[in-house]
């Protein structure tokens, strides 16, 4: 569908854009353009400066440098109202949708001017029955599936009659089934002749969807390709700058005792739209590594502060650690038996922002690693240990004083990581080992919980990446809707199998909230 | 053109030492112009203001007798505002820690006895904890806001007073007036300098800086009330009990607060008075943050706002400036305070009014 040879203007052209922040520049001349019709993808890793470039587009933020054609007349986009005006839509990684609020109520809330609620009804029944994207107008975002709220937002943007549909990550959240359908949508309105600029770092979806793809890396532009004919690993190469490294997988293992076990746990939620837990259960043995696959927002939250201790159960035997059970303990008395976590969310979570990496090893290691014996903090001892980790995970920082916030996403995750596993624990836990991670560090973390394991380990890895949990883990279940799938031995899974159990079945799971979906346009921090 | 603020990514040093100096100096070039519009000779005024304080011994003691219950108060505010607890009722904590300080003074009235002043310091915490637990309480099983209580309590503090001083504590041989009788010598902290009247108290403070100061930066406890403060979610992941820190800091600001109020009573005014203060507990607030909640920065915050006091004092007897120029100035440096503080942590950037409309959002920047 790519249409470049009838001489036309290209739909949308960029000519050396160059984005600084301080301390960074986001975009380098930047320059590509993208065909009527053509699905166009903008690949690379976290941190390559796709989110900021997509924002230029949409006029959220501006260019420092360089010129943005449109049917090849030079446009000035100084708001998303602008951009929309001449027929871009964009649909965010991160929904803006009202939870509280109907459907039809966000639709209208987005589109200009005050739109006949009535006649809007219709057409969205319209829309979205003409591309496949089945919607109720009159159901409250709360009830609907991530699947289903991302319908909303293009839905949103197809109202608009767009000649460009910016869609950024769209499929971090989706199961395969959804992606499947996800693509037919997009084909059908590449077919149409509505350009399409595809972010992902997702290699394999570009290959099935795309016509051409650019490559960025550090902001500039690394490679142009097309996806059909060049070789998966190819694309990775280009997008990471290097060879990649191959995980050195351990072999078969005997079967091991159980270190780690959950049985029958139930919790409620305390939050409003939370998922409450129910009957979940599993064990995990020395060695392995255990995967809980889902998508967010199905109870990993709740799973997550019931296992490190965050929120602790009445009965206590529900969860075991070498058979003891430590349902009724807190985190530190946890962690002191050896059950260490990594939480999903690194910024004021896992770790505090504006203080030195050194204060964050004693966030969970003070106990253990000995840091702060009766109360008095160890300066020597915390400065070493946040050495250690600094040297032994490869982390990228100017040393033990340099505040948390200082460092980029994958080094503070492999600090995260590397102060967990440092700590030699029993059993691990880890949600989204390597969200938002670069592939260099994503490799790191996942040889170094690969090597934890090996030494005898239990490791609980909490992920949405069914990829990532098909590398690391032993045997891995879903959960959905806050109930525990059983387990399933990676080798034997099948992607369609996981995708099912991941409640792929649209209309399924109505229950489903999204813990991400934050609201406001273009929600900051998670760059793509 | 139009202004645009960006948060900085890293805050230099010198400026967050920096910004306290600076608000000093514009309160005193705003106080300069003050004194101009209000007819004075400006240089001379000032110099009453700010210098004639610091000339003689004298003045040098009353220095460390108005400091001492600003210091010590705002090292316990300090430790709370750190951990996000807004206790905004020491006035009310240091009045109870005073009422309670005097009860055992009145209670062992003309007695003898090296242990009624220890006994006299025990008491005046423990009034001051008790009735900071109170928006304590509230606060970790109610979820009651602590600005609000804290501050309501002051109040009722000042009326259980007046009670005291009123009814069952008036001074038999005091004319009526609505004031205990004058505490005997065993009750009375002794004067330190001979011909002013310093007393223990200043060093009552000063110790407990320091000790506040080692607590933020040597303890788990100290590293615990930070988190708390700076990252409620990475508190629970280090197991750092939330409601345990609003009680332990809103009970040490009490604690402190209730020495200042028993120190008061004890030292330079030597009874029960139903005007304890000169407002020495909201006074405080500001001390610790023109302290950078810091209790090293708050020593000398403290001695700032002495002078301001001091000044103003003399302020109204050499220059007959109104009392109230005492308060417009200490005002205006929690302003300039605040003003510059916020400069601190932004950058002033112009921009074109062509993008105005745009949503600027600095923070989404390529990490």
């Amino acid at each position: 569908m790519r249409n470049d040879a009838g001489g036309a203007p290209p739909r949308l052209e960029l000519r050396g854009i160059t984005k600084r922040f301080p301390g960074v520049v986001a975009n380098d001349a930047v320059g590509f353009s993208v065909g009527p019709g053509e699905i166009h993808a903008l690949l690379g890793e976290n941190g390559a400066g796709k989110s900021t470039l997509v924002k230029i587009i949409y006029g959220v933020l501006h260019a420092d440098e360089g010129e943005v054609l449109w049917n090849g007349q030079a446009v000035s986009l100084a708001n998303p109202h602008e951009a929309r005006r001449l027929g871009i839509g964009m649909v965010f990684q991160h929904f803006s949708l009202f939870d509280g609020m109907t459907v039809l109520e966000n639709i209208a809330l987005g589109l200009e001017g005050k739109p006949d609620m009535r006649s809007l009804s219709g057409r969205i029944v319209e829309v979205s029955k003409a591309y496949g994207l089945p919607l109720d107008p009159r159901r409250e975002i709360h009830t609907l599936s991530v699947g289903e709220r991302q319908r909303v937002e293009i839905v949103r943007c197809l109202l608009q009659d767009p000649k460009l549909l910016i869609m950024d990550e769209p499929t971090s959240v989706l199961t395969p089934q959804e992606v499947e359908r996800l693509f037919g949508t997009l084909r059908m309105l590449s077919a149409e002749g509505c350009s399409i600029l595809y972010i992902s770092h997702k290699l394999q979806e570009i290959k099935d969807l795309c016509d051409h793809a650019t490559i960025l890396r550090g902001g500039k532009v690394v490679g142009e390709c097309d996806p059909k004919v060049e070789s998966t690993r190819g694309m990775a190469q280009l997008m990471i700058g290097a060879e990649l490294k191959t995980l050195s997988r351990r072999g078969a293992r005997p079967k091991a005792a159980t270190r780690f076990s959950v049985e029958a746990l139930d919790l409620a939620s305390d939050e409003p739209f939370g998922t409450s837990l129910k009957r979940v259960g599993f064990e995990v043995g020395a060695g392995e590594i255990f995967g809980i696959a889902g998508v967010a927002g199905n109870g990993q939250n709740e799973l997550m502060r019931a296992l490190s201790g965050e929120l602790t159960v009445a009965t206590a035997s529900s969860i075991r650690l070498d058979g003891k059970p430590v349902g009724n303990l807190g985190v530190e008395p946890r962690r002191a038996l050896g059950l260490c976590c990594v939480p999903e969310e690194r910024n004021g979570h896992a770790a505090v922002p504006d203080m030195s990496l050194a204060s964050n090893a004693l966030i969970s290691a003070r106990n253990r690693m000995k840091l702060a014996a009766k109360g008095w903090i160890s300066r020597d001892a915390t400065r070493a240990f946040a050495e250690r980790i600094i040297q032994e995970f490869g982390v990228k920082a100017r040393g033990p004083e340099s505040a948390a916030r200082s460092l980029s996403g994958g080094n503070l995750q492999k600090y995260i990581v590397g102060r967990e596993i440092l700590q030699t624990p029993e059993v691990l836990v880890i949600a989204q080992p390597t969200w938002g991670v670069d592939a260099g560090a994503a490799a790191a973390i996942h040889q170094a919980l690969f090597n934890l394991a090996q030494n005898g380990a239990a490791i609980v890895v909490v992920s949405q990446d069914l990829d990532e949990l098909l590398t690391l883990c032993d045997r891995l279940a879903v959960l959905n809707v806050g109930t525990l799938s059983k387990a399933i031995a990676t080798a034997d899974a099948s992607l369609e199998e996981i995708g099912l159990l991941m409640g792929g079945l649209h209309g399924m799971t109505p229950e489903v909230p999204a813990v991400h979906g934050e609201l406001g346009q273009g929600s900051g921090q998670h760059v793509a | 053109m139009s202004l645009k603020f960006e948060p900085r990514r890293e805050i230099p040093a010198w400026l967050v030492y920096g910004t306290p100096l600076l608000a000093v100096a514009l309160t005193i070039l705003s106080g300069y112009f003050l004194f101009m519009i209000l007819g004075l000779n400006p240089g001379a005024t000032l110099y009453i203001f700010l210098v004639s304080p610091l000339e003689t011994q004298f003045g040098l003691a009353e220095l460390a007798v108005k400091a001492g219950p600003l210091i010590l108060i705002a090292t316990g505010l300090a430790i709370g505002f750190r951990a996000n607890v807004w206790n905004i009722g020491a006035e009310g904590q240091l009045t109870m820690g005073a009422i309670f300080g005097a009860g055992i003074a009145l209670a062992f009235w003309g007695e003898e006895g090296f242990w009624i002043l220890p006994l006299m310091f025990v008491a005046g915490a423990l009034g001051g904890m008790m009735w900071a637990a109170i928006p304590a309480f509230l606060k970790t099983r109610f979820e009651v806001s602590e600005i609000l209580t804290s501050l309501m309590l002051t109040y009722v503090a000042t009326l259980v007073l007046s009670i005291l001083v009123h009814g069952p504590w008036r001074d038999p041989e005091g004319f009526n007036f609505p004031q205990s009788r004058l505490f005997t010598e065993a009750a009375i902290l002794p004067v330190i300098l001979e011909g002013t009247r310093l007393h223990a108290g200043a060093f009552v403070s000063l110790f407990a800086a320091v000790a506040a100061w080692v607590l933020l930066t040597h303890t788990v406890t100290g590293f615990q009330v930070k988190v708390v403060g700076q990252a409620p979610m990475a508190a629970r992941f280090a197991g750092f009990s939330q409601k345990g820190t609003v009680w332990f800091s809103l009970l040490l600001a009490g604690a402190l607060a209730g020495l200042a109020g028993m120190i008061e009573v004890a030292g330079p005014i030597g009874q029960l008075t139903p005007q304890l203060t000169p407002g020495y507990g909201f006074t405080a607030i500001i001390v610790a943050f023109l302290g950078r909640l810091n209790p090293l920065g708050i020593i000398l915050a403290g001695l700032v706002m002495a002078i301001s006091y001091i000044g103003g004092e003399n302020a109204q007897v050499y220059a007959q400036l109104p009392q109230a120029a005492t308060g417009v100035f200490q005002g205006m440096l929690l302003f300039y305070l605040l003003a510059s503080d916020f400069l601190v942590r932004y950058r002033v950037r112009f921009q074109s009014t062509k993008a105005r409309d745009a949503k600027p959002r600095p923070e989404v920047a390529a990490a």
